[in-house]
């Protein structure tokens, strides 16, 4: 295994600033594991094009003052990037190649940063546990029958395993944190509309957002202080200065208020889980924070409401898959009818159709006002229930998921359960707070274990300060898989 | 909330969605199921305090900009003649030409 691998973000930034390590050398220590199947992490990549741009780096007149610089990383493939197709891992866009690159692109390629190749998902976001990809489903890095936690599934297994330094994902209801948790990573969904949508391929527009997977959080605020930022081309985005994050980090979090739910640590709760978060708490007090218990009970109608909005929205943005102008045409069809209604039921798979149906039901006339409109107040319900406690409290801390990674194939065909599992995630998509996941630990079944912290709107400075005060007192976040380095044709090996 | 065989192929229908006959018997147990679930939501009480927020439009000036190029945007269509995108005729054999 090479050493550069074991280096976080920030290091490896640093030892290529300062002429110890090429950019080059990093792409070929990552291609090594992420061109050898990486358990199936990947859906693209392109080495030679990828050494082409970091030897363009390395030669480059203007060197780029930023912790990014030359630093490998990769994608989910449903953020648009004009060097490989972006295919949703769905026989949809199986061809598509995208015209344009996506803001966040834009603003890494701007920060020096190599994209290495695109990650394999749940097809179009749709799926807790990484299995609904049409290019089949990826592996957990600690342990080879379980789940890697979708939906950006291959962004975490790629980093967990050593396939590059970070990767970006989206997150819906959970698609970034969920991942992290059962990988052993730090990931944040940042506040909603502090990174522009553009070149983010559409599942549900009022709770999508972009945000890092990495090691720790420090790698995290680096991230976040490169694609945050207001873009016109996304109306949601929102205005005004963010950034700064990394140059916050002090780690001191003396005196900050931290609230725990009960409702988060009902009977549903793993009890391996729920002493792996107590000790959280055990090690922010000792850092000086003050943790205590707290009442969330909206928390009920959280599962439920994010679910009809969320297919609802699904839905409609999925209605632009028609055959015509991008994506899978079925053959052979009469009419413009026949070419619409083939065209979908060949290209989508079978979650991504059960979300499209209970999406149009819960819209449908008869059942909007029992449904949607239900779930529109117990959206405002629970929002109003966190901005009072974020008015007493600088921070939530909850589990991530009710327990460990399952196992392939347990939740495949029995999807309430599944959705079920996103409890704790989805309150920051309904809220648009920003919240993150961390490792805190093992499952004696030999998975990580996540906590999650959330803060108040464009609170991404206390959640970070606050994880890596906690990452300053454990080393959870510095422990690798066996299968870290070694890249892995176990699974399907990906596309060239 | 009873799913009818009925329900979900006017649902499918609406989503331009064909399913087989398997697929329309999973369908119907499935929603069935999930919207069972969500019963929580019958519980909520729908008073005054948690009216709706109403949301502000965001508007942009209406001014000419750079679009993209035509022939990369026709790149990912399945079927072009290099101008226009080619569909199956909307009127039907018979009353072409």
């Amino acid at each position: 295994m090479s050493a550069l691998l074991d280096l976080t973000v920030l290091e490896l930034g640093r030892a290529i600033r300062k002429g110890e390590v090429s950019p080059v050398e990093a792409v070929r220590a990552a291609l090594a594991v992420a061109g050898d199947g990486c358990g199936g992490a990947f859906i693209s990549l392109d080495a030679e094009e990828v050494v082409k741009r970091a030897k363009a780096l390395e030669n480059g007149a203007k060197k780029i003052e930023n912790p990014l610089f030359g630093v490998p990383m990769a994608l989910k493939d449903n953020i648009c990037f004009t060097g490989l197709p972006t295919t949703c891992a769905s026989e949809m866009l199986k061809n598509f190649r995208p015209p344009y690159d996506a803001y966040v692109v834009e603003r890494l390629n701007n920060a020096g940063a190599i994209c290495l190749g695109k990650t394999n998902m749940d097809e179009f976001g749709m799926g807790s546990t990484g299995e609904t990809s049409v290019f089949g489903p990826v592996v957990n890095p600690w342990s080879p029958d379980r789940v890697a936690g979708g939906s950006s599934a291959g962004s975490a297994a790629a980093v967990s395993r050593g396939g590059c330094w970070y990767a970006l994902g989206s997150d819906t209801g959970g698609s970034v944190r969920l991942p992290a948790a059962f990988c052993g990573l730090t990931g944040i969904k940042p506040t909603y509309g502090t990174v522009s949508r553009c070149g983010l391929v559409a599942y549900a527009s009022s709770f999508d957002q972009i945000g890092p997977l990495s090691r720790d959080a420090a790698d995290c605020a680096a991230v976040l202080d490169v694609i945050q930022g207001h873009d016109c081309r996304d109306s949601t985005s929102l205005p005004g200065a963010y950034g700064y994050l990394l140059a916050g980090l002090t780690g001191d979090i003396r005196g900050m208020r931290i609230g725990m739910p009960v409702q988060s640590f009902g009977d549903e709760l793993d009890p391996e889980v729920r002493a792996r978060v107590s000790e959280v708490a055990d090690v922010l007090r000792n850092r000086g924070a003050v943790v205590e218990e707290c009442e969330l009970p909206a928390l009920e109608y959280a599962v439920s409401a994010y679910y009809v909005m969320a297919c609802a929205q699904a839905g409609s943005n999925l209605a632009r898959y028609d055959g015509v102008r991008y994506g899978h045409r079925a053959p052979g069809c009469a009419n413009p009818e026949e070419l619409h209604m083939q065209s979908r039921t060949q290209g989508f798979g079978a979650e991504v159709k059960r979300r499209i149906l209970l999406g149009t039901f819960v819209l449908s006339a008869g059942y909007y006002d029992d449904y949607y409109r239900k779930a529109l107040m117990a959206r405002e319900q629970i929002k109003q229930e966190f901005s009072r406690l974020l008015e007493r409290y600088d921070l939530l801390l909850t589990p991530v998921a009710p327990g460990p990674a399952p196992r392939l194939g347990e939740s495949l065909n029995d999807p309430k359960r599944m959705y079920l599992s996103d409890i704790y995630t989805v309150c920051a998509n309904l809220t648009g707070l920003p919240a993150l996941s961390m490792p805190c630990g093992f499952h004696s079944c030999g998975v990580p274990v996540g906590v999650q912290l959330t803060g108040p709107a464009l609170g991404e400075d206390k959640v970070l300060n606050a994880a890596h005060a906690y990452q300053q007192e454990t080393d959870w976040h510095r422990r690798r898989p066996e299968c870290f380095g070694k890249g892995g044709t176990d699974r399907w090996s990906g596309r060239r | 909330m009873k799913i009818t065989r009925e329900l979900v192929e006017r649902i499918a229908g609406l989503s331009r969605l064909s399913l087989s006959e398997e697929e329309k018997k999973q369908m119907t147990v499935q929603l069935e199921e999930i919207l069972g679930s969500m019963a929580a939501l019958d519980r909520l009480t729908l008073d005054g305090e948690h009216a709706l927020q109403e949301r502000e439009n965001v508007l942009r000036p209406d001014e000419e900009t750079q679009s993209m190029e035509r022939t990369e945007l026709l790149k990912n269509a399945p079927e072009t003649d290099g101008e226009y995108i080619i569909v199956p005729a909307a009127l039907g054999q018979e009353e072409e030409g």
